[in-house]
């Protein structure tokens, strides 16, 4: 803070009219709104719209009233990847919630190994999608692969990407993968915040490290699990850069997810009306399943766990 | 501040492990967790295998890569795959990154810092029903809009230029960045505004000299946060972009895949050299940017 002139010296205005004075005008947030409203929510607005057009993306938009959506409730295709969506994000949170929240309750603990461990943990945040899809792309080429050399030692089929269920077991293990060390940092975050007087209070009782760990560490956590959860099924919905490199939604269309469906529909067969009706049903699944298991927690819990961000 | 008396508020951010002196350490389980360290080595397996291949792969000759056993040392190291990817126009690649990173994070704080600050100061419908508006915005997820956001940059004259990605990619990076940066200016005490207010100053010179200053942390997160972002987007530049010159290093990678076939070395070198850059600002900013993920998630 640059030099003051004494506080004494301007008492004369009275301390009262201080709390209303310097407050900023609220024209300063306008370009900001503005903005993010143009790029963010207008064209949200604007898929609504086009969800009831017929649109090849060169000619005008024409309206056909709800002919996309009675075609979106009948489609075959979109079934098995609104299906193919629920089940890749239900394995994906199966798979990722117990390995970070373990993780991460360990990593919050003080030993150096430990901070060894999570800055190597760390790295594949480092890599983009792209990059970390077309690493494993590669790793699970069956004719060069790690896959080849690891994956009978696994029991793993070396061509696992061959396979409906591999395929879309892989996609939830890649993201995984990737997202692990952010959902572990949380985790650390919110295991940090435990009060330690808890677990000496449970050791005084007797209560083992398992005990200790159901009855203290997660009832403790849920917040942390709720923020974390809702985040995963967000970011598995919308999966997309790791279907296109490492499938192409394939085999078949068994790892046609919904965003890969609206791509696929709006930039290669340029039904862009139907594909807006795709993103379309997309938000709606996505916000109503954020606020599901908002609403499940608490909204209350929600709105304190982002007090601090 | 001799000795710290506030009240022990919980601490927003993760208290660094090696407590600086005044602050109460927190005592963690001495005791070891087997199950969880049991479970961590074999993640670090998990997280380190693909990571060796990348790199012992990038550096094989091609028929060692395609015949012998990929968990092998490179027989004969060779930076023959770098040069391939640095000579088919890795550098523009990263240049058109570069800006894209740049121009975002620009654009993130120079719109954003505002809007918290007037979310964080005032108390008018208008600026709690913009804030909503940016906790809703988190949820809207790019696949939603990029229809639209196709046929409005097609209007705008914008397709195909590096501001088809950079715009887009900024809206995308507000919402958090207004949360994150609220949180920050949220902690600074009242008081001292009240002071410079006495003192006469006006509201920029109290966004300028208090509030941006004390919320450091909040826009180092939200710079980093910004850059990685824009570092790792590929929806809107495969959809947006067309021509080479304007390709950024996520679809000039998506390319190499399909240019380069099956020479699977040089891919690898292409994603290691991808990751370079990157791996250098963890180095430097590693502090800020775990702090910074940690605080994106929330407590």
């Amino acid at each position: 803070m640059s030099s003051h002139t004494p506080v004494a010296k301007r008492r004369g205005g009275g301390s009262a009219a201080a709390g209303n004075t310097g407050r900023p005008p609220v024209a300063w947030a306008l370009p900001g709104i503005l903005f993010f409203a143009v790029f963010a929510v207008v064209p949200l607005a604007i898929a609504v719209c086009l969800s009831f057009c017929r649109w090849d993306g060169l000619d005008s938009p024409t309206l056909t009233g709800l002919d996309n959506w009675t075609r979106l409730f009948q489609d075959k295709e979109f079934g098995q990847a609104a299906w193919l969506s629920l089940l890749l994000t239900t394995v994906s949170w199966a798979f990722q919630t117990p390995v970070a929240l373990l993780l991460g309750v360990w990593a919050a603990g003080r030993q150096r190994s430990r901070a060894f461990l999570s800055a190597v943990f760390f790295v594949p945040l480092l890599l983009s999608t792209t990059a970390i899809a077309m690493l494993f792309h590669a790793l699970l080429d069956p004719n060069f692969g790690v896959i080849r050399t690891i994956g009978p030692w696994l029991g793993i089929d070396p061509d696992v990407m061959g396979s409906s269920t591999g395929a879309l077991l892989v996609v939830a293990f890649v993201g995984g993968w990737q997202f692990m060390p952010f959902h572990t940092l949380i985790y650390q975050g919110g295991a940090r915040q435990i009060p330690e007087v808890l677990h000496q209070a449970a050791a005084i009782d007797g209560a083992g490290m398992v005990r200790q760990f159901f009855h203290i560490t997660l009832p403790q956590l849920r917040h942390t699990i709720t923020t974390s959860s809702v985040l995963m099924v967000v970011g598995s919905l919308t999966y997309f850069d790791t279907v296109l490199i490492m499938t192409k939604g394939g085999p078949g269309t068994d790892t046609t997810i919904l965003p890969y469906l609206m791509y696929r529909t709006g930039f290669q067969t340029y039904d862009l009306g139907y594909a807006a009706a795709i993103a379309t049903a997309l938000v709606v699944v996505a916000t109503g399943i954020s606020l599901v298991m908002v609403r499940f927690s608490g909204f209350g819990a929600m709105r304190s766990t982002r007090e601090g961000m | 501040m001799s000795t710290d008396t506030r009240p022990a508020t919980p601490t927003h951010r993760p208290v660094p492990a090696a407590g600086r002196g005044a602050r109460p350490v927190r005592r963690r389980r001495s005791h070891g967790n087997p199950v969880a360290g049991l479970g961590s080595l074999i993640w670090l397996v998990v997280v380190l295998v693909p990571l060796y291949t990348l790199v012992s792969a990038s550096l094989m000759r091609q028929d060692q890569a395609l015949g012998g056993d990929p968990l092998a040392l490179p027989a004969d190291p060779t930076f023959e795959n770098y040069r391939t990817v640095l000579d088919s126009g890795f550098a523009a690649l990263l240049g058109n990154t570069a800006i894209v990173a740049a121009a975002t994070v620009a654009l993130v704080l120079v719109l954003s810092v505002p809007v918290a600050y007037v979310a964080v100061r005032t108390r008018s419908r208008l600026s709690s029903l913009a804030f909503r508006m940016f906790l809703l915005g988190v949820a809207i997820p790019a696949q939603a809009v990029i229809v639209p956001l196709y046929l409005m940059i097609g209007k705008l004259g914008l397709y195909d230029t590096l501001w088809a990605v950079i715009l887009p990619t900024a809206a995308f990076a507000m919402p958090v960045a207004v949360l994150v940066l609220s949180g920050t200016m949220r902690d600074v005490s009242e008081e001292m505004y009240e002071a410079m207010a006495l003192d006469g100053a006006s509201p920029v010179r109290m966004l300028w000299q208090l509030a941006v200053p004390l919320s450091r942390a909040g826009i180092s997160t939200v710079a980093i946060f910004s850059a990685l972002q824009a570092w790792n987007g590929f929806l809107f530049p495969l959809i947006l972009t067309q021509s080479q010159e304007n390709r950024v290093l996520t679809l000039g990678l998506f390319t190499f895949m399909t240019q380069f076939g099956v020479n699977i070395p040089a891919v690898l070198a292409a994603i290691v050299l991808s990751v370079v850059p990157i791996f250098a600002v963890y180095l430097v900013a590693r502090r800020a940017l775990i702090d910074g993920l940690m605080g994106v998630g929330g407590k």
